[in-house]
């Protein structure tokens, strides 16, 4: 009985993630939290970087200001640069058939980008891997998404990374081992932060409600327990006259 | 309390109210040694209302239009007050569904559940399962992500495989040239409306073919074949209040896992919500690797393991070949010839087969996650596929010779503990 027991479990838990790096490289880790201040840091290095071209038109700027902290005021002085009410959607004014143009592809919303990449992990790569590659139009390439239409826009911060690249003997190309070059205003640590931050704050967005549901969920656990005790005593009060 | 009972003799003048209580709870007598696996029918029930109920309140705020679909269901998750839990507990209902649908179908084939009297509680129980099947596959259609387009195109297009009316079948089903906003909308129409009431008065019939012949048990023995003088069953007791207290207990280490997944993990690893789900449909693009959730798995694994063409096309055979492995489970009542209903008494080559047949169908369902170049052991994916199909289907095919091969032991009078 155990064992068929155990076999249908198995079938039931995840042989492994479905979502894999795309280009098949080896993704780096990250453990999202609900640090207050680095979601705070997180959501202004998207404001400032990020939706220019990206929309995050499921969220609201006022949830944000709620859920993280940050008093109205400030949120729409500093992060709002719409001009619009704070109960908006964070939709941008941007055509897209210009930046169709602009950039080869039109910049998906980034709403659910973590959950639909299948966790963080993907994203924290991605925006530490651009590299110099003279042969595509903003000069960079990168790793996890290769001939991506997107210049590096945090390139100030992080600084001209280059890598080593090997030939197989078919002529594939991957990229091997990175390199910061020419340094750019943060060390490589400072940066990782700021990446951690900015994916910190966009895994929040997907899902706002996460904190609410693990606070709940807790306390909806413990009243299943409750409700599972009283229940065993019940039926072993019951099923005692019966043999 | 006297004018509630006053009310209740009242209607039970007018409706057989107390009759049908004792015919379905107070003097239903169940076999006493009831196990662990007969927690799942209650559990299917328990899993129904949930859906029934957060999908009445999902339907409140729910848009099923092409344009609107997708970010109705994200409205839900964050604008909505408690969206979230109500979503999060219909998608974790429908994975748990299945769970407990195939658990409690499991105990069916452990037990003889299927056998002679109940044969029509089991055919009633596989139309409840085709009808699952379809409610499952038109919601996912719903939330209108990638996933949810592309599943129902592959799933659709399959009729596209029948001969002549093939094409016109297809495009009748879509009501156009390509999964649009016309197909979204009459899948919620069935989803919400059609559906469920099938599924309710199947589970009706269900319990009713049940109560007339009473339920089996672990031991394959039929109670009502030992009975007191008063005409009640010797192993059997009173289903109220016996086996509802002993199933509140069911229930709550049900809703432990439940509420967890719902709570904690309600992705479940990519297996309940898919990743890719969470972009936009999308026609211009499609998905890399396409792949339904788990619980259809082990039929897609079929699917796409059928690569023969006998004058028509590959596509046409999966589709009889998945169909066939779905509707052969309808006939298992007359596919077992053993003298036995439960595989505690019949002998080592049954057990050999549930084994492996079990394996088979979770191995299968292994399969048809993964992308269709997957490798296991050196070997193609697709191989394994072709040769556990053959498997899934070899343990119906030979069930009536090495049932009735089978040495069977002798089964005791009496239910034991
Ligand atoms: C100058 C405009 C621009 C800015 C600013 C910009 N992006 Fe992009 N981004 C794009 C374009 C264009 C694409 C589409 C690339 C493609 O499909 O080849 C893109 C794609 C992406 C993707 C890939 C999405 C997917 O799964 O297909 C991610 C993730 C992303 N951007 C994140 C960011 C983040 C985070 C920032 C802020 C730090 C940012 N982008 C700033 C233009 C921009
Ligand atoms: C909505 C889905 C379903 C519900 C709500 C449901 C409900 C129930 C309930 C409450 C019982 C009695 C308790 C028990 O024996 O566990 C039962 C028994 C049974 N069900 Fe289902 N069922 C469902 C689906 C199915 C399916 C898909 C099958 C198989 C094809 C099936 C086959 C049976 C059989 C054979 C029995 C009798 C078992 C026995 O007496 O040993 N049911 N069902």
């Amino acid at each position: 009985m155990k064992k068929i027991i155990f076999v249908f479990m198995l079938a039931l838990f995840p042989m492994s993630g479905m979502a894999s790096g795309g280009a098949g490289v080896h993704l780096d880790y990250m453990k999202t939290d609900h640090n207050e201040e680095s979601l705070q840091r997180g959501a202004k290095y998207f404001a400032n970087y990020c939706m220019g071209c990206h929309s995050l038109k499921y969220m609201r700027y006022e949830r944000i200001a709620d859920d993280l902290s940050i008093p109205h005021e400030l949120m729409q002085e500093h992060l709002n640069f719409s001009g619009r009410k704070i109960g908006s959607l964070m939709t941008i004014a941007a055509p897209e058939e210009a930046q169709k143009r602009w950039f080869g592809a039109v910049p998906p919303d980034l709403s659910l980008i973590t959950r639909a990449r299948g966790g963080a992990d993907w994203l924290y790569t991605y925006m530490r891997t651009f590299y110099k590659d003279e042969n595509r139009p903003y000069g960079v390439n990168n790793k996890v998404f290769p001939d991506v239409g997107m210049p590096h826009v945090m390139l100030e911060l992080q600084g001209v990374q280059e890598c080593e690249k090997h030939k197989d003997e078919n002529g594939h190309v991957t990229v091997g081992e990175c390199d910061i070059t020419e340094p750019g205003l943060m060390s490589k640590k400072e940066y990782d932060q700021a990446v951690f931050d900015l994916v910190n704050f966009l895994a929040y967005a997907a899902e706002p409600y996460k904190a609410d549901s693990h606070r709940i969920g807790v306390k909806v656990l413990l009243y299943v327990l409750l409700f599972l005790f009283c229940a065993i005593l019940l039926n072993r009060e019951y099923w005692k006259e019966i043999h | 309390m006297k004018p509630l009972i006053a009310l209740r003799d009242w209607v039970d003048a007018r409706l057989p109210i107390m009759r049908a209580w004792d015919t379905h709870m107070g003097k239903y007598y169940a076999p006493k040694n009831f196990n662990f696996w007969y927690f799942f029918g209650v559990l299917s029930l328990l899993v129904l209302v949930n859906q029934l109920l957060t999908g009445v309140w999902l339907t409140m705020m729910y848009n099923p239009s092409a344009e609107g679909a997708f970010a109705s269901v994200e409205y839900i998750m964050r604008d909505v007050e408690y969206g979230w839990l109500l979503r999060l507990m219909h998608s974790t209902g429908a994975s748990a569904f299945f769970a407990v649908v195939y658990l409690h179908m499991f105990r069916g084939l452990m037990y003889g559940s299927y056998k002679k009297p109940r044969e029509l509680v089991w055919i009633f129980g596989m139309l409840i399962y085709l009808a699952l099947m379809a409610e499952g596959f038109m919601g996912y259609v719903l939330p209108w992500g990638q996933m949810s387009y592309w599943g129902a195109q592959v799933i659709v297009s399959l009729f596209g495989a029948i001969p002549v009316i093939g094409d016109s079948l297809v495009e009748w089903v879509r009501g156009d040239y390509l999964i649009s906003g016309i197909t979204l909308n009459r899948f919620f129409a069935l989803h919400v409306v059609a559906i469920p009431i099938i599924l309710l008065a199947l589970v009706v019939l269900h319990l009713l073919a049940l109560h007339e012949v009473g339920s089996n048990n672990p031991d394959g023995i039929e109670i009502k074949k030992n009975k007191d003088a008063n005409g009640i069953p010797l192993d059997g007791v009173p289903f109220h209040p016996y086996y509802t207290v002993h199933d509140l207990v069911g229930i709550g280490v049900f809703l432990l896992v439940f509420c967890f997944i719902i709570f904690f993990v309600p992705e479940m690893g990519g297996y309940f919500l898919e990743y890719a789900n969470f972009e936009e449909a999308n026609a211009l693009k499609t998905p890399a690797h396409i792949a339904p959730v788990w619980y259809y798995t082990p039929y897609y694994a079929m699917l796409r393991a059928t690569t023969f063409s006998l004058v028509f096309p590959a596509k046409f055979w999966g589709f009889v070949i998945m169909a066939a492995a779905i509707a052969i489970f309808f006939v298992l009542p007359w596919l077992d010839r053993s003298p036995v209903k439960s595989w505690r008494y019949k002998g080592w080559m049954t057990k050999v087969a549930i084994y492996t047949f079990a394996f088979t169908f979770i191995f299968l369902g292994y399969l048809g996650a993964k992308p269709a170049d997957l490798v296991v052991l050196g070997i193609e994916g697709k191989k394994w596929a072709q040769w556990f199909t053959f498997v899934y289907f070899a343990f119906f095919i030979l069930m009536p010779f090495y049932s009735k091969w089978d040495k069977t032991k002798p089964v005791p009078e009496r239910v034991t503990s």
